[in-house]
């Protein structure tokens, strides 16, 4: 591991808590029924994959990635509030209460949104990189991508696309096994999903072990390095999700598995690192953990609080109208 | 400054180059469009006057070249995307109907699309099932997308202004039979047509002919012959697809009290259907006699010239339905 300084590693630690705990919420919340429809992907389990990869952005570089967004966009510094509100549905959500789980986006934070098409936002990250290149500016995006995501068509022409036109794009695929409830073998050909990087003629840079939250970092560091100077970067996190692939899914019975990928949650992966390097850490961690719990229930009292949308909204925006 | 005498993929480009040329946002992508000088010599030229930032040839990728034209919108460029012909947007349908057209309101305002795909599209060149479409009103199905529809080459130049200067997503078809068919066109960098207005395109009180881009044509040659036997048909020439302007349809209804759709798509859930079931519900006490519909007949267009244009809509049967309404 490289060095890293205490501070920054509390604030990763601060919200990959803040992750799980949405996310644990998220969960009781649907099944109390007050988060309904019939979509939500949870993050669980994947959060050193989101919060290190987006730990390696400026502010004014770009983020975008599918519907399992809610880490994505916390990570990226959407409040819980703002989340939480579009999860219940309601006007204060980031998306007024129109996008719903799939489609959490704050422009304010340059996150371009969860997509529920797989694959659907792919091109879309090379449009957007391909404004960052037309303007002079050297802003990447990040492009979070499924592993199921790597066998359409969209992953196949907008890599090549990035790739003939040397676009500024970390592809970051979050290999957590499964496509819904096909692993990966079955349907990749080729299962380790980086070597896909060598058909486009693109920098291909590896697997990284997707549990640890400063690997993460430091790889999508230099990803993010080459790609701002250079071209398109393609990278393989290996993961693992705790929950079925939406909520209204069936999970599968891996339990043997989970168990095996819960020895090295990422949670507990990066309180090892902390406890081993700094002495008494374990005070401040629960410091974080009760601050991470109380921020978590303050936002479901102000999504519960919240309004529901009207009828103006649903007639806005359907059509940029000034 | 007088008008010129062009054809219609003169007046496309000239619209385009003048867009290029008035606002650095504006660029244009798709196959062959650069040092090929686009397949339809929409683009002709624009390789060496723009350069290769703006004039970017893209793989064949319809996918990517519909997504990344969404992607480079939301992020502030205005991209004119270019689909060969629209038989291969369906390759792009995801694109863009789930993206182009629902961005906007997905999330609530905070992004704009503000891009055009150009496609050329129609049939009758024995160009075979899989490459004779029409399918505008299918993307006039979605809101979140405009769909424009030239007749002419003066409503072209001034119609695609409109769509590239517009912050909402437009797919704009441009109907290969027009492509070199002459007319006046201003010449005026200023000439634009607003989003959404339908035009007159001959006055008549018998008869309200509502069309859309080559279905405006035969409109207007079916409407030459009636007058000879004293029957005088207004054309409505209705430009776009969506918004469609019905009110403009409605005035002339008014007057005639009868209505023969023309258009050179498929009849099953189509424009035509749409215009008489507006018709039925808003106009039923101005109404003389049933809607009729000219549309190309209901099969995959063949190979064979004979067989195919018997499928194809032409001037006489829109002559053979006005007299049925008459």
């Amino acid at each position: 591991m490289a060095e890293i300084d205490k501070p920054t590693l509390l604030e990763w630690y601060r919200q990959m808590f803040l992750i799980r705990q949405f996310e644990n919420q998220c969960d009781v919340l649907y099944k109390e029924k007050k988060i309904t429809g019939v979509y939500m992907h949870l993050y669980s389990g994947l959060e050193a994959t989101g919060v290190g990869a987006v730990a390696a952005l400026r502010p004014s570089d770009h983020v975008i990635t599918a519907y399992r967004d809610h880490g994505i966009a916390l990570a990226r510094g959407m409040t819980p509030e703002s989340a939480m509100a579009e999860m219940m549905g309601k006007r204060t959500g980031c998306s007024g209460g129109k996008g719903g789980s799939m489609h959490l986006a704050s422009r304010e934070h340059n996150f371009w949104g969860g997509y529920a098409i797989v694959g659907g936002h792919l091109p879309l990250a090379a449009g957007i990189a391909l404004e960052s290149r037309y303007n002079g500016k050297d802003d990447v995006v990040l492009s979070f991508v499924g592993d199921g995501a790597s066998n359409n068509g969209y992953f196949h022409e907008a890599l090549n696309l990035s790739a003939v036109w040397d676009l500024p794009v970390v592809w970051l695929i979050e290999n957590n096994g499964y496509g819904m409830g096909t692993p990966v073998e079955v349907s990749s050909g080729q299962p380790e999903l980086h070597k896909r990087a060598v058909a486009y003629g693109m920098k291909d840079m590896g697997r990284v072990d997707g549990q640890n939250v400063v690997d993460v970092y430091n790889v999508v560091s230099k990803a993010v390095e080459y790609a701002r100077k250079k071209g398109p970067v393609l990278i393989e996190s290996l993961t693992y999700r705790y929950k079925g692939h939406g909520v209204s899914d069936r999970s599968y019975d891996k339990m043997a598995e989970l168990r095996d990928w819960q020895q090295k949650d990422p949670i507990l992966v990066l309180q090892d690192y902390l406890c081993k390097h700094y002495e008494c850490v374990e005070d401040e961690l629960k410091d974080i953990e009760r601050e991470q719990m109380a921020a978590v229930f303050k936002a479901v009292e102000f999504a519960e609080d919240s309004e529901v949308p009207t009828y103006e909204d649903l007639i806005s925006h359907i059509y940029v109208e000034e | 400054m007088a008008d010129k005498n062009m054809p219609m993929r003169e007046a496309l480009r000239m619209a385009l180059r003048e867009e290029m040329i008035r606002d650095e946002r504006v660029f244009v992508m798709g196959e062959e469009v650069g040092a090929w000088q686009g397949t339809h010599r929409v683009t002709r030229g624009f390789l060496d006057e723009f350069g290769e930032k703006r004039v970017r040839d893209t793989p064949i990728s319809e996918m990517a070249i519909a997504g990344a034209a969404v992607g480079a919108a939301m992020a502030g460029l205005r991209p004119v995307a270019e689909i060969m012909t629209i038989n291969f947007a369906f390759l792009s349908l995801d694109a863009i109907i789930n993206h182009a057209a629902k961005i906007h309101y997905m999330f609530n305002g905070q992004f704009r699309v503000p891009m055009v795909i150009r496609a050329a599209s129609g049939w009758g060149d024995q160009a075979t099932a899989t490459h004779s479409h029409t399918p505008e009103p299918i993307f006039a199905h979605f809101p979140g997308l405009y769909v424009g529809c030239p007749s002419t080459p003066r409503d072209a130049k001034g119609m695609l202004k409109a769509a590239i200067r517009d912050d909402n997503p437009v797919l704009f078809t441009e109907s290969i039979a027009m492509y070199s068919k002459p007319g006046l066109v201003p010449e005026e960098d200023d000439f634009v047509l607003p989003i959404g207005k339908a035009d007159i395109k001959r006055e008549g009180r018998h008869v309200t002919l509502v069309a859309y881009a080559r279905g405006v044509e035969w409109s207007l040659q079916a409407a030459e012959q009636l007058a000879k036997e004293g029957i005088e048909c207004e054309v409505v020439d209705m430009r776009w697809l969506r918004p469609l302007d019905m009110p403009t349809v409605f005035e002339s209804f008014k007057k005639t009290n009868r209505c023969v759709v023309v258009e050179e798509s498929l009849p099953y859930y189509s424009f035509g259907s749409e215009v008489a079931a507006q018709l039925q519900e808003h106009m039923f006490d101005y109404m003389d006699a049933p809607v009729k519909r000219v549309s190309a007949m209901d099969v995959p267009l063949p190979y064979a010239r004979e067989i195919e244009l018997m499928a194809l809509p032409n001037a006489q049967k829109v002559v053979d339905a006005v007299k049925e309404v008459i």
